[in-house]
């Protein structure tokens, strides 16, 4: 582990007309490492990643990629920066092939056309739509779309990847080979991964560091086994059973 | 690794350049057997193909929605022609005045707008408040004749001037038969470049788009400022061609909305389709012209003229060249724009998903 953090979130605040959707949270992405950001529906896990991409400005707070201050930057300087990010609610490039949307992605990296096809259709290849390559990409199921969402952002070859939620509705099977992917990418490329999910069997396996949110606020942060047996965690969690219908996710 | 790669080129197959070759060859021999009236019929069918042409690389391309492109026809008509009137200045030295002036006013426009965040509808109403605006200043400009309109000598129909677009039309249909196939060409190159990729990712979701790391207000910029300078080349031609310009006819809306039709009844996106659309419209039109005369109902050629447009877009919302094309075996041309699935449909399935289980 580097001294220096890939990523390094400092009290980042966002408010939505007096909601506070992010109410001063900080953590720290290693080098290399998987981090979980988890917590239950609301909770203000897709407006960090919004705030880290640049789609939102913070009100307070800093963000810092490999020690530069990255705060307030555009989402497209961010994602030249180094940082990719996929969308909960998927965004394909629908009239285009699910080639050419990951070529899209690609193309970050090199003009050459030739080129840029290989590199996309290599890592279509890793995340099982190779067969679906000249598909229109509003032509896919949910989840294949989800994973189209990882392909893309993994073609512009970024530092940091934020997945957000990409393995809802996956079979176990599927997540289980989601979660073979994402790690031998870590390992292989060094690729650092801060990801949301609900999918718990996901996150157990992923990750090296879980962050707990609840309404806006950091709650617990530690290794996968302490946080799963946090008291505060399985409140905040069981207590939103209700609200949500019991739509959110119990840790372990 | 194979099977995908071969069928992304299945829409390119041999049978394409045969039949583009088959097409150029015809239209190159038009002159030989087409009599007057046909030839000015198809002057403008290649009028309406290059606008359309020109117009479908903002809108089809990269999704920008201009309803003002006569301004960049009247800036090219209205450069070219007045410089030749006053100085004796060769149209060719007065188009790049007015493509350089029509693709400035495409960026000043284009940067004013995306700035701001001016877009869809709004960025249209805006491009159309422009146009009329120039309208309102060349019917106030008299070095370019105001409203009484601005006139070229007529030309010696014998012989052909190129240098100075002084001849007959027989040179205009060769001239604009040239320009169709370079923008035929140079939207190929464009749509197989970065750029070309990066404005249709900006057509299909902008916010998608950013977070590939594209530069969305430079990409915008440059469709508007391509599209534009492309544009003032047809006004060149117009000028020369009809000899007389007025700030009311050149700048209509009309023109503007008129422009648009090929590429969206031919298939917006697509490289052939403005085309195929061009043909189709100007045929239609003319022969609605001839068929209506002898019967003698004011409005009736209008009418069905929008009866069959109509027909058209609901039978074959994206067109009529990916249809055909398919059906030749030309395979369609690249990437039609919009996903036919209803955003509704998506967030329901969203929605539908099970949040998650232990
Ligand atoms: N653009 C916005 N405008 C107004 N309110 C917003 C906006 N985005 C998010 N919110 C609100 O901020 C809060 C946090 O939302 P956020 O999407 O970050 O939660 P989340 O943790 O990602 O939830 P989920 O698990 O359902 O994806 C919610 O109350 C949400 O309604
Ligand atoms: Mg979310």
């Amino acid at each position: 582990m580097t001294a220096r953090p890939l990523l390094a979130v400092d009290g980042i605040a966002k408010r939505f007309r007096g909601l506070r959707a992010v109410d001063g949270v900080g953590f720290d992405v290693p080098q290399g490492g998987i981090v979980a950001l988890i917590g239950p529906n609301g909770a203000g896990k897709t407006t960090v990643f919004n705030l880290i991409a640049g789609v939102y400005r913070p009100d307070a707070g800093r963000i810092f990629l490999d020690g530069a201050d990255i705060t307030g930057l555009r989402p497209d300087q961010i994602c030249k920066a180094g940082i990719a990010r996929t969308f909960q609610i998927v965004r394909p490039f629908g009239g285009l092939s699910v080639l050419d949307n990951v070529v899209v992605g690609a193309l970050r990296q090199t003009a050459d056309l030739a080129a840029a096809r290989r590199a996309a259709l290599a890592i279509l290849e890793r995340l099982g739509l190779a067969a679906k390559a000249a598909q229109p990409a509003h032509a896919l199921t949910l989840p294949e779309r989800k994973r189209l969402e990882t392909a893309r952002a993994l073609a512009t070859r970024p530092k940091l990847l934020l997945l957000d939620e990409v393995m809802a509705g996956l079979r176990p099977v599927e997540i289980d080979g989601m979660v073979a992917v994402l790690t031998a990418l870590c390992r292989e490329t060094g690729l650092t991964i801060l990801l949301t999910e609900h999918v718990m069997r996901a996150v157990m396996a992923l990750s090296h560091k879980i962050v707990v949110l609840h309404h806006g606020q950091k709650i617990c942060e530690g290794p996968p086994a302490i946080v799963a047996r946090d008291p505060q965690v399985l409140r905040s969690y069981l207590g939103s059973v209700g609200r949500h219908g019991g739509g959110v996710a119990v840790p372990c | 690794m194979r099977a995908p790669f071969s069928s992304l080129f299945a829409g390119r197959p041999r049978r394409a350049p045969a039949a583009l070759a088959l097409f150029v060859a015809a239209m190159a021999a038009m002159p030989l057997v087409a009599g007057d009236y046909l030839l000015s019929v198809l002057i403008l069918v290649l009028f309406a193909a290059y606008l359309a042409q020109a117009w479908n690389i903002m809108m089809g391309f990269a999704g920008l929605l201009s309803i003002g492109h006569a301004l960049y026809i009247g800036i090219g008509a209205y450069a070219s022609a007045a410089l030749f009137v006053h100085y004796g200045t060769s149209p060719w030295i007065g188009m790049l005045a007015g493509v350089t002036i029509a693709a400035l006013a495409g960026a000043a426009i284009g940067a004013l707008s995306f700035r701001f965040k001016v877009g869809g509808v709004y960025f249209a109403l805006l491009t159309i408040a422009f146009a009329e605006f120039t309208r309102i200043l060349a019917d106030h400009f008299g070095w370019i004749g105001a409203s009484s309109g601005l006139f070229l000598p007529v030309a010696n129909r014998a012989t052909s001037d190129v240098w100075h677009l002084r001849g007959a039309p027989v040179m205009f249909y060769y001239l604009l038969l040239a320009a169709v196939l370079a923008l035929l060409a140079l939207g190929r190159l464009l749509l197989g470049r970065r750029i070309g990729y990066y404005w249709q990712a900006i057509r299909e979701d902008e916010e998608a788009a950013k977070a590939l790391g594209i530069d969305v207000f430079r990409c915008k910029l440059a469709a508007v400022t391509l599209s534009a300078g492309l544009t003032a080349v047809a006004g060149v031609f117009h000028a020369f061609y009809y000899n007389n310009l007025y700030p009311e006819t050149i700048f209509a809306i009309g023109r503007s909305v008129e422009l648009m039709l090929p590429a969206i009844i031919g298939g917006l996106g697509t490289l052939f389709g403005p085309i195929l659309g061009a043909f189709l419209l100007t045929g239609l039109s003319e022969a609605l012209t001839n068929a209506t005369a002898d019967w003698g109902i004011d409005g009736l050629k209008q009418l069905l003229y929008g009866l069959v447009l109509a027909i058209v877009v609901v039978l074959r919302p994206d067109g009529i060249w990916p249809w055909i094309a398919a059906r030749l075996g030309l395979g369609a041309a690249p990437h039609p724009p919009a996903s036919r699935v209803p955003p509704s449909a998506r967030e329901r399935s969203e929605g539908a998903l099970p949040q998650g289980q232990p």
